[in-house]
């Protein structure tokens, strides 16, 4: 069995190489599909498709730097019920670390699928990645790569990864069943695959890849990206602290939304089927308006704006993976990753927990002990 | 000029708080009229959203009041409300609300003297800590 394997890169383009591989998925490993980012559009955002015939993987690229959806949610659509089949998903690591949160949730399940992660160097924001591509043409999956995983993320023309990318201290999809290394490997010539889990080996197995050692340079390379990206965040929390240290700072950072809520369709792990501030309990009487606005003198419209936040923090910033889509989907560029994994930080630490490390994990506000938390109860519990 | 008289929403339990209350009011314990009882078939049942709301129109402290750790009718609601109120201590104060405007308490059936003696002393708190600015501050 292998545990840590070489892929050779033909043509010293490690996409059209993964698309082979995609390909023998389908023909020597019983994946019923496999669901990868492909460009539907020439020069578009590369987006999920689920695919089953071996020839359709041409415009597959899930080492573009784009990420205009994260896929925990269509995982869990593809999972929630046995299929009969399963599903390879090759995936970014915020998005496995956002389908574990829902697996927990029971709104997905790990058994029908087979998570193909890869070493994530980051992603340009959705409008970022259009000015990219007219300025790179086709090869540019390759070339933001090669230069990404050295550190240089950024382009001559001031385009850089989204500041959730800058961000994240998960750049290596460590609960992937397999994981696709790029960090510390010569990309153009290999890829480095290993096994995270039994499933991963066996698969790794039965596409006849023979053992090898991990390559020497990739240790170093995640440290020094670590760091990077560490002290990135670091920054940014304090500043997004300072930034919205009072409730008047709250409400001069959130002055530009529109409650529109598309924070909340894009991030993948708020979790309700319906989400209580589309329903009733929010179409409020006119003449309730006139009386708020009457008690303040002023009111905001549309209304409930800090109200919308502050409770979608409470119910799901202990899940927050620090994906960035909220801020992706936000039509008036409002930071509100910065602000959700700020305050993200201090609710899982309160109960020590990280979101998306591991399903066995218990969600926070689903896990409680008959005594702890005294403070809470004024020292009686 | 009329002393300032805080606002406090309790959110309580049916089962043992809500009658605790009543206790207290038939025993005929003194009580400040700053409560506003809001009874609830459960603490499990107080989303966080409830307080924020409380809080954010202008109340001055919210207080969270149920069942003992194992007399929850409903098993384990009150040890839910906990980590809730957990939860919202963290986020709260980050946007400047200071975390004595949120309290919780476990008050049984028959503790009378207690609620009284427990929206006594946070009347008494809430008063020296000052009105809730949230509603004037937010548009
Ligand atoms: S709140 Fe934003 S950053 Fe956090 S998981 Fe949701 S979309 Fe991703
Ligand atoms: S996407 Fe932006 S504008 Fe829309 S509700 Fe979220 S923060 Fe507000
Ligand atoms: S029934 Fe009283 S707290 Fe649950």
């Amino acid at each position: 069995m292998a545990k840590r394997a070489m892929m050779e890169v033909v043509d010293q383009d490690p996409v059209a190489s993964l698309r082979i591989l995609f390909g023998r998925l389908l023909e020597d490993a019983e994946i019923g599909a496999v669901l990868v980012a492909q460009h539907l559009n020439k020069g578009g955002v590369p987006m999920p498709a689920l695919v089953t015939d071996p020839e359709r993987f041409e415009y597959a690229d899930p080492l573009a730097p784009a990420f205009p959806i994260n896929a925990a949610k269509i995982v869990s659509r593809l999972s929630r019920r046995p299929a009969g089949e399963t599903v390879a998903a090759v995936l970014r690591p915020c998005e496995i670390r956002a389908f574990i949160e829902l697996v927990k949730l029971k709104q997905g399940n790990m058994h029908d699928v087979l998570l193909l992660g890869i070493d994530c160097p980051g992603a340009f924001g959705n409008t970022d990645y259009a000015r990219y591509v007219e300025g790179n043409g086709s090869r540019s999956s390759v070339d933001f790569l090669t230069a990404a995983i050295r550190g240089k993320t950024s382009t001559e023309d001031g385009l850089d990864i989204s500041p959730a990318c800058k961000a994240c201290e998960h750049p290596v999809p460590e609960n992937a069943d397999v994981i696709i290394g790029m960090l510390g490997v010569d990309v153009k010539s290999s890829l480095f695959l290993y096994a995270g889990t039994p499933r991963g080996e066996e698969l790794l197995s039965k596409l006849n890849f023979s053992e090898i050692r991990e390559p020497e340079d990739r240790r170093s390379a995640v440290v020094e990206l670590l760091e990077r990206r560490i002290a990135y965040r670091d920054r940014m929390f304090e500043k997004t602290t300072e930034a919205t240290a009072d409730l008047e700072k709250l409400t001069a950072y959130l002055a530009n939304c529109v409650n529109c809520y598309n924070c909340r369709v894009a991030c993948p792990v708020c979790y309700c089927k319906e989400c209580v501030f589309l329903t009733d309990v929010f179409d409020h009487e006119p003449a309730q308006y006139l009386r708020w606005a009457r008690r303040k003198g002023i009111l905001k419209m549309p209304s409930d704006t800090i109200f919308y936040h502050l409770t979608r923090l409470a119910h799901m910033s202990t899940a927050c993976v620090g994906c960035g889509q909220c801020s992706n989907a936000c039509p008036n560029n409002i930071p509100v990753m910065e602000l959700f994994r700020t305050i993200a930080a201090c609710t899982q630490r309160a109960f020590g927990y990280e979101a998306g490390r591991s399903a066995d994990d218990e969600p926070p506000l689903s896990a409680f002990r008959e005594r702890e938390f005294s403070e809470v109860t004024g020292g009686k519990d | 000029m009329k002393e300032y008289e805080p606002t406090i929403i309790a959110f309580v339990c049916n089962w043992c708080t809500y009658t605790a209350a009543d206790l207290a009011g038939t025993s005929r314990l003194i009580q400040p009229h700053n409560v506003r009882l809001i009874r609830m078939m459960c603490t499990g049942m107080v989303d966080p959203k409830y307080v924020i709301k409380s809080l954010l129109e202008g109340a001055d402290a919210v207080l969270i009041s149920g069942c003992h750790p194992g007399d929850c009718h409903y098993i384990n609601g009150n040890l839910k409300a906990r980590r809730r109120v957990k939860l919202l201590k963290e986020i709260l104060p980050r946007f400047g609300f200071d975390e004595r405007r949120l309290k919780m308490t476990w008050i049984g059936a028959s503790e009378g003297i207690d609620f009284a003696e427990t929206v006594r002393s946070m009347v008494l708190e809430i008063k020296a800590l000052g009105p809730n600015e949230a509603r004037r501050q937010i548009m």
